[in-house]
């Protein structure tokens, strides 16, 4: 029988008055400020951006605000916001080679144009708990120095490229495609597979790139580069026809660096996997160029054996909203689900209870 | 148009201040907030991807005189727009004077740019070699 019900609609309404006392907390301290959250946990905010896929720096810190500092719910904020806007159209795509370089570093090689360059990073870090933060102490005033006269920075695989040592990319302009607007299906063009990585979970790529390291679909990674600054964003609208700027955005790149492809008609070359993503997450970024180059072995003729190569698995399970609606779904009422199962299990209970009155073997019907 | 975006609502009011009385003007499209989708290249110059959406506001307005102001902006400031379609519009009728008043934002940029370039430049690693195994 089903009986449909309503009801807990003040419970409800009384659920989200006492979220907003417990969001707000002990009224006695400040206020938490948007631009506070902005400036001071500008790496939460950057995952929200990058997770969110919308790159709006208040606009996540109030996410994180309204969600209590539950990323994911924040994130889930974000993507729920950018239903709300048309899109204008697509900027020209950024030239990371002419970013305004805060922090580049690389792997392979120590002496390269533009040098290594640490900026803001925990690395190096002895990772001890800093009293004197809670004590409020001011930071002594950042060290200054003569910037290099020519500022150029090329990219690490430019100098491998000149050589030919590593894969060259194919810079053909046709439009990429778009999983915001055609659902993702099998197989996936790279274009699709980068773009759902970029928004995918930090976690779950993070968990991927580092089986990969395991032996899980090995790829001998080396991180060719990781740099962290400022891109301009040009677009053009229909109406004028010509390139605006629109701002700059700050991204972060990572240039992964993989053994060797070859084959009778090619000599060996390095690979490559590719990270990108929206504010500084070298975590992510150079996850995401991990799990770029394992999606890459069909293209290489590798044999796809592990989790992190299996495009299907990876691209379907990598997105935290879609995942969490999922998996917290399960704690809505099931009610009516639930009750179908408590009846089956009753018979079936029955009726095992009454073959052991009968005295009659069950391993028959258990076989079948 | 570039200094505009990089600038706060509040020096381009300053700007718009600076410049004396202002021209008629009307609005030909009110500050609309919207998106763009932000695209990358594989491996950093191959094929573009799209990398996620950003926030953008746009505004257009026209002079009495006839000219248009565009403006095409990072972010969800209307007021901003505005005054930047505004900007966009006079320097087509005073472009000396709209750049006299854009200085101080230009000042300003070009001021922070330098420190953090400054600032950058102080966490460069310098190597140096240590004694080499053959020469002990």
């Amino acid at each position: 029988m089903y009986v449909a019900v309503k009801g807990g609609e003040q419970a409800i309404d009384n659920a989200h008055r006492l979220l907003a006392a417990k969001r707000r907390g002990d009224p006695a301290l400040p206020d938490l400020d948007v631009a506070q959250i902005d400036g001071q946990l500008a790496l939460a905010v950057a995952r929200v951006m990058a997770e969110g896929s919308l790159y709006d720096r208040s606009l996540a810190a109030l996410a994180i605000k309204q969600a209590r500092g539950d990323l994911i719910e924040a994130i889930f904020l974000v993507r729920a916001f950018r239903t709300t806007l048309p899109r204008f159209g697509a900027c020209e795509p950024v030239d990371t080679g002419a970013m305004a370089v805060e922090r580049r570093v690389s792997a392979t090689f120590k002496d390269l144009p533009g040098g290594q360059v640490l900026g803001p990073t925990f690395d190096y870090t002895h990772r001890l708990i800093d009293f004197a933060l809670a004590a409020g102490f001011a930071p002594p005033p950042p060290a200054e120095a003569e910037p290099e006269a020519d500022g150029a920075m090329p990219r690490v695989t430019d100098l491998l490229g000149e050589e030919d040592l590593i894969e060259r990319e194919t810079a053909d302009d046709r439009p990429p495609a778009d999983l915001t607007r055609e659902p993702l299906s099998f197989p996936a063009e790279r274009d699709i597979r980068l773009q759902n990585l970029a928004r995918g979970d930090e976690g779950f790529l993070l968990g991927l790139g580092y089986s990969t390291q395991r032996g899980f679909g090995r790829t001998h990674p080396f991180v060719g580069e990781v740099r962290f600054g400022a891109v301009e964003l040009d677009f053009v609208p229909e109406e004028l026809g010509f390139p605006v700027p629109l701002g700059t955005i700050e991204v972060t790149e990572c240039q992964m660096v993989n053994q060797f492809a070859g084959s009778a008609e090619r000599p060996p070359q390095f690979t490559r996997g590719y990270g990108l993503v929206f504010g500084q997450s070298e975590r992510k970024a150079m996850s995401m160029a991990l799990v770029d180059r394992a999606l890459r072995a069909r293209e290489f003729g590798e044999d796809v054996v592990a989790p992190a190569q299996d495009e299907e698995f990876v691209l379907s399970h990598s997105d935290n909203v879609q995942a969490t609606g999922f998996v917290e779904h399960l704690k809505l009422p099931h009610y009516v689900d639930f009750q179908a199962e408590l009846e089956l299990v009753r018979r079936l209970r029955a009726e095992h209870a009454a073959r052991e009155a009968d005295g009659r073997p069950h391993y028959e019907e258990a076989a079948e | 148009m570039a200094l505009c975006a990089g600038a706060t609502a509040a020096e381009l009011a300053a700007a718009l201040d600076g410049l004396g009385p202002i021209a008629a003007h009307e609005e030909l499209r009110a500050p609309e907030p919207g998106l763009v989708m932000v695209r990358g290249r594989m491996g950093g110059d191959g094929r573009p991807f799209n990398l996620g959406e950003a926030t953008v506001t746009r505004a257009v307005v026209r002079l009495a005189t006839g000219e248009t102001g565009f403006a095409y902006q990072l972010g969800r400031d209307r007021d901003k727009a505005r005054r930047a379609a505004l900007l966009d519009a006079l320097a087509q009728i005073r472009p000396a004077a709209v750049s006299a008043a854009l200085a101080p934002i230009r000042n300003r940029i070009e001021a922070e740019r330098d420190v953090a370039r400054r600032r950058t430049a102080a966490t460069r690693v310098n190597f140096f070699t240590l004694q080499r195994g053959e020469d002990t």
